[in-house]
């Protein structure tokens, strides 16, 4: 995941272009926040305050959506977001060992973030590669048919 | 299970057993195995057949011949004929008459195999998806022309209608009156909505259909526009289908160059615009009215209905919502006739149906075959059997509109009508299938792990329903359980599916159901014995 921006004006600057580039109306609320989320890696406090003056929704309102869509994250994230489907499919083929392999090797549980700030694990549901089960997806690389003793070496993927 | 080049079915409800259908069952075996023949034929006995006025019933797949009465004594008889010599054991076959349900279906499919037919998936793999000429080539915006320049709108949707084309996103609600609601009610705009968010676990149809034809869901929905009046679609994708919004993208610009989008398209007089918005994560998204909440910049919580979308959808107008699979089959149905439709697939459900076949086969992915097929072919055929010689214990039907269907419905056609009567449900297409290594427990925690972080929250009973019941299992599942949990998940079940707002909580009891009408021996054994029979649940609690 690319990190472009992480505070102060270069935050401000990515987000006054995403709200130019959707144009500022309720409708582009979502597309909006999924950009800004997409750029800066999380959605700060400063951006959902400007994304509502901007839209001129109550911050609450703006506050509502971040927190309910599963994509956007109101919390920093590690360099790198290792999502995990937990779904049936993947869970009947394998996925569980997968699961307990991945939380052995980074020492964090679902939703937390390692110390060195590198990684940050999530379980979400289906990802629709349901053919290759165990699925994992580390930023935007998709691993299919994973076996346990695979994981470090994809890991070691990642600096 | 490995692949059969036959397989033998032999009837054996009560009447059945009682005229001998166990002795005519084992001398099957007998002579197979006398012939040597025990690694291509498979033979089972499958219950009622549906039909008893020539039992004990014995049918012959893929030709779907159907022998009967058949006594032990005609066994070796029929066994060399049709399976060693492979030609129709004459004198045996069951008369043509009284035909009704499972075999009158099987006989309308005789000397066929059931063999893949494409409608939706016609030019998936075979056309650039990115290459709008290779989808023109390829008969291309010709049901457009054809709707926009011979058709009446009322045409239109009397032709959908007539196809008997029943949605696919797992409720079978017929399209055509559906189109109808929105095209008599008033309403200065009116919207069609594509149903991408697609999410249920196991399921990624629609995505192919977009990645490999993105074309053919414009040109539906642009039909669909000038058959109820709107002249604006929104295309729903899920967030995580980055690829598909893509090809979307790219699709609606050259159509909108050649004309076949935007404004007095053909020279019609008829306007129409398509846009794409993007989900972000969340599966109760993909029930109608949180898709619009979510559209209008919304946390994605389902409206109260009524009013439905037909009379107040998005913004407030009158709207089509149709999933990406049942708008694929629009142009074919305009193109070919509702005559030509209703040729394949079921009397009541007409068409293909495009399936995930996952889990423990040989071989998964996506096929698309008529309506009601079985299980079991889906199994031997596509699936190339059971992988590592397992042997199937059940399916799940996906995600929350699905069933947990045991072996013994997999002879049940697979279609709305045939599912309902079974008391299980279709759903939208995915086929887990699971071997015997597969706990019950262990599954329907799995699935209520999804639901539970899927609720929205918006209503008691699916948030606290789907809250409880995991943890009962999870409970069950360290062997912890009590009796009295079983009253408590079928109590919990029901009240999900009868007080909860939507879909999502409405069915998130349905495994749970299933599990328990059909699997209940096996909970019992992890509450009563402290033993998980498969050896996947913890049972720390001992």
């Amino acid at each position: 995941m690319a990190v472009e921006a992480k505070h102060g004006s270069n935050t401000d600057r990515v987000i006054e272009e995403v709200i130019e580039q959707y144009g500022a109306s309720r409708e582009e609320l979502i597309p909006i926040l999924n950009e800004i989320n997409r750029k800066i890696g999380f959605l700060p406090n400063e951006a959902l305050e400007k994304v509502s003056r901007q839209l001129k929704l109550p911050q609450s309102n703006v506050l509502s959506v971040a927190t309910f869509y599963q994509m956007l994250s109101t919390k920093p994230r590690g360099k790198h977001i290792i999502q995990f489907c937990e779904s049936a499919p993947c869970h009947v083929v394998g996925g569980r060992q997968v699961w307990e392999q991945l939380q052995e090797e980074l020492q964090i549980k679902a939703g937390e973030t390692t110390k060195d700030g590198k990684w940050s694990l999530v379980t979400v549901s289906c990802l629709g590669v349901c053919g290759v089960g165990p699925v994992i997806v580390i930023d935007e690389d998709m691993y299919g048919s994973v076996t346990p003793d695979q994981i470090p070496e994809i890991l070691s993927k990642y600096d | 299970m490995k692949t059969y080049r036959s397989l033998v079915l032999v009837s054996s409800d009560e009447r059945s057993i009682e005229l001998g259908a166990q002795d005519v069952f084992q001398s099957i075996q007998h002579e197979v195995r006398r012939l040597g023949l025990e690694s291509e034929i498979s033979v089972t006995m499958v219950g009622d057949v549906g039909r008893h006025d020539a039992i004990p019933m014995v049918i012959i797949y893929p030709e779907a011949v159907v022998y009967g009465p058949i006594k032990t004594e005609d066994v070796p008889y029929l066994v060399e004929e049709h399976l060693y010599k492979g030609r129709i054991a004459a004198g045996l076959q069951a008369s043509q008459r009284e035909l009704s349900g499972r075999i009158a279906w099987i006989s309308a499919r005789k000397g066929t195999l059931p063999a893949e037919k494409r409608v939706v998936l016609d030019r998936a793999g075979i056309i650039d998806p990115d290459n709008i000429e290779e989808y023109i080539l390829h008969d291309g915006y010709q049901a457009l022309g054809k709707a926009l320049g011979e058709m009446k709108p009322a045409d239109v949707i009397d032709t959908v209608k007539k196809s008997g084309l029943r949605g696919r996103g797992g409720a079978g609600f017929p399209t055509g009156i559906k189109w109808s609601f929105v095209a008599r009610t008033p309403g200065d705009q009116k919207y069609i909505v594509c149903n991408a968010d697609e999410s249920e676990p196991g399921t990624f149809k629609d995505r192919l259909i977009i990645e490999g034809d993105p074309h053919a869901i414009l040109e539906a929905m642009a039909i669909a526009g000038y058959a109820v009046g709107a002249t604006e679609g929104y295309i729903y994708v899920r967030g995580e289908y980055a690829l598909a919004q893509n090809r979307l993208r790219n699709a609606i610009q050259q159509a909108e160059e050649f004309g076949f989008l935007g404004k007095n398209i053909f020279g019609s007089g008829f306007d129409f615009k398509v846009h794409i918005h993007s989900g972000a994560g969340a599966y109760v998204c993909g029930e109608e009215t949180a898709l619009l909440e979510s559209i209008e910049g919304r946390r994605g919580e389902p409206r109260n209905r009524p009013p439905y979308p037909t009379t107040s959808g998005l913004w407030g107008m009158p709207t089509v919502v149709n999933n990406v699979e049942t708008l694929a089959n629009i142009p074919p149905i305009i193109q070919h006739g509702a005559e030509w439709y209703r040729s394949i697939g079921t009397p009541s459900s007409p068409g293909t149906k495009v399936y995930t076949i996952l889990g423990h086969v040989n071989v998964t992915g996506l096929i698309e075959v008529p309506m009601g097929i079985t299980l079991r072919e889906v199994i031997a055929i596509y699936g190339k059997g059971m992988s590592n010689n397992s042997s199937f214990k059940l399916a799940q039907t996906g995600g929350s509109s699905g069933s947990v269907i045991p072996a013994s419905l997999q002879d049940t056609p697979m279609d709305f009508d045939s599912f309902a009567k079974a008391g299980v449900a279709l759903g939208s297409g995915a086929l887990l299938i699971c071997n015997e290594d597969t706990c019950v427990v262990d599954l329907a925690k799995a699935l209520l792990q999804f639901f539970r972080r899927e609720s929205c929250g918006k209503c008691n009973p699916c948030r606290i329903g789907t809250e409880r019941t995991y943890a009962i299992l999870d409970s069950i599942s360290q062997g912890k359980g009590t009796l009295k949990d079983l009253d408590d998940l079928k109590l919990l079940s029901e009240q999900m599916t009868t007080l909860s707002n939507c879909g999502l909580g409405q069915t998130a009891g349905t495994p749970l159901r299933d599990i328990l009408n059909y699997f209940r021996a096996e909970v019992e054994a992890h509450i009563r014995l402290k033993v998980c029979p498969s050896g996947v649940c913890p049972m720390s609690g001992r």
